[in-house]
């Protein structure tokens, strides 16, 4: 087995480690017998699609939203070997919906607790943990380790590296992906179907399309999608059913809608059709945009103020006018007493402010008050200053009786 | 009329609606009718030089229209037209740092004078 020199795997044995040949299927104890009976009376999994479930190896990338259930109840299903990359430390707002993790776990990390969750469900279960974030370095090598790869990630950068290695290693790429009410999945990656760039050639620019964290997500959603991932998986593992390759499946939380789109194998993929230009994993946040452009950035002339620096002249009376360009629902968690513009109104709404008055803009965290200076500037104010850390640093380090959220 | 199917991250620029229905005889026209109705979603949709965004897939009915005719693929009374766009939560953490933003601004506001 091949091993990897920058990725910690520990691996916790099974009662039954006899780890059988490739080739011969694994033989079920007693206790797996029962504990799978409503299964092995199946005749679509039975005793030999039991078999291939325990011979299985599974590798879960992320145990949050969609980790969470996809790794639970593959555990449960009798997958014989499931691997978890994650490098993430359980966070309280976490537990709205990534159900392996509970309120005792805040602080610890994912990977520790979710291990203690999956074996404390099936003991027979080899789980081999990898405490590292995936790159373009141990991709290729991991994934060569397992038969099917199930993609729980939650940026752009790492689903098109987890797609570009599912091709080049040949491993199916089991896609579940969600946005506040709606989610995505399908099967990408396996020898004649369609591949993600198939799909997207091209990931959006940063910032045009709303992350979870600003979009936010119904907390059942990952539920619904993860569930349809660990699905699909142990339809590949058992070789029954149709799977959803060459189907994009939409999911409608809020309309209870499900639809299906057709995907198709697009000749011209730069990695998975005729006239192939990448044969190598890249640098997919280069890719994505997400680097390479700091230059800008850091040589830019946002004027940036403190909170301790906004409470000393609030204190001190002075005359400063706060911009509050989050959206309403965020008001109402806690607000600054700033006047309420949403950063997508603004636009419109630029006549409301007047640019004689020195203008504090905030969000919640920075950036999209960020987006609302620049805008200003652009626009000819001149005294306005983006709040560091947004209501977020206001709340910690200044009122820490105000919520986060 | 066709009717075209909104996907939520895009519904702040459509007035909230889940779908719009729009008059148009082929896909462009009936795209060209939606960011009219909706000019907030044009720069979400279409790219500097008018063309539809890479990352962007629009379906009608459960078919790409790229292996149709494309914008000039004709619709008839009832068709469904999807805007697709890729995403990626499976939940993300927040990203608001500086670099970020700054492209932000460039997606947001393309016009954006960097200096």
């Amino acid at each position: 087995m091949a091993t990897l020199t920058d990725v910690k795997s520990s691996e916790a044995k099974s009662p039954e480690a006899n780890s059988p040949g490739p080739q011969s299927a694994p033989v079920l104890s007693n206790d797996e017998i029962l504990r799978y009976s409503r299964h092995l009376i199946m005749p679509e999994v039975g005793m030999e699609g039991q078999q291939k479930l325990k011979a299985a190896k599974v590798l879960c990338i992320g145990a949050g939203g969609l980790g969470s259930p996809l790794a639970l109840y593959l555990a449960a299903a009798g997958v014989g070997t499931l691997g978890i990359v994650d490098f993430d430390v359980v966070d309280y707002t976490n537990l709205q919906r990534q159900i392996i993790h509970t309120t005792a776990d805040v602080g610890r990390k994912k990977l520790d607790s979710a291990a203690e969750k999956l074996k404390a469900i099936n003991p027979f279960l080899s789980l081999r943990t990898f405490d590292t974030k995936l790159t373009s370095a141990n991709a290729l090598e991991l994934f060569r380790q397992f038969d099917i790869v199930a993609d729980g990630t939650d940026n752009f950068p790492t689903r098109y590296l987890v797609n570009d290695a599912c091709v080049l290693t040949g491993k199916p790429n089991v896609y579940g992906s969600i946005f506040r009410f709606e989610g995505q999945a399908s099967v990408f990656a396996t020898k004649d179907g369609p591949c993600y760039r198939c799909l997207y050639p091209e990931p959006p620019p940063p910032g045009l399309v709303p992350s979870c964290a600003e979009g936010g997500v119904l907390g059942i959603l990952p539920g619904l999608v993860g569930v349809i991932q660990a699905t699909e998986t142990i339809k590949l593992i058992l070789g029954q059913g149709d799977s959803l390759v060459g189907r994009l499946l939409l999911v409608d939380a809020l309309g209870m809608k499900f639809r299906e789109l057709k995907l198709r194998k697009n000749p011209e993929c730069p990695i998975c059709g005729t006239h192939r230009t990448i044969t190598a994993l890249i640098d997919y946040e280069q890719f994505c945009g997400i680097r390479g452009q700091e230059e800008p950035v850091t040589g830019g002339n946002l004027s940036e103020i403190s909170v301790e620096e906004l409470k000393k002249k609030l204190d001190a009376k002075a005359d400063i006018f706060i911009l509050d360009v989050r959206e309403p629902h965020e008001y109402q968690i806690c607000n600054l007493n700033g006047y309420l513009i949403p950063l997508g109104d603004l636009p419109k709404r630029v006549a409301e402010l007047d640019s004689s008055r020195e203008i504090v803009a905030h969000c919640k965290l920075g950036g999209r008050s960020a987006k609302a200076v620049a805008f200003l500037k652009q626009a000819g104010f001149t005294k306005v200053h983006n709040l560091t850390g947004g209501i977020t640093a206001w709340a910690e380090r200044i009122d820490p009786k105000m919520p986060k959220y | 009329m066709p009717k075209i199917q909104i996907p939520s991250p895009l519904r702040q620029y459509s007035g909230k609606q889940a779908s719009v229905d729009v008059a148009g005889k082929t896909v462009g026209e009936a795209l060209a009718g939606l960011v009219l109705q909706h000019p907030d979603l044009k720069r979400h949709l279409y790219a500097d030089d008018g063309k539809l965004r890479a990352f962007v897939n629009v379906y009608v009915n459960d078919e790409d229209m790229r292996y149709l005719q494309k914008e000039a693929t004709t619709l008839k009374d009832g068709d469904t037209i999807s805007i697709v766009p890729s995403i990626a939560g499976g939940c993300e953490p927040e990203i608001e740092g500086a670099v970020h933003d700054a492209l932000i601004i460039q997606g947001c506001y393309g016009h954006a004078d960097r200096r």
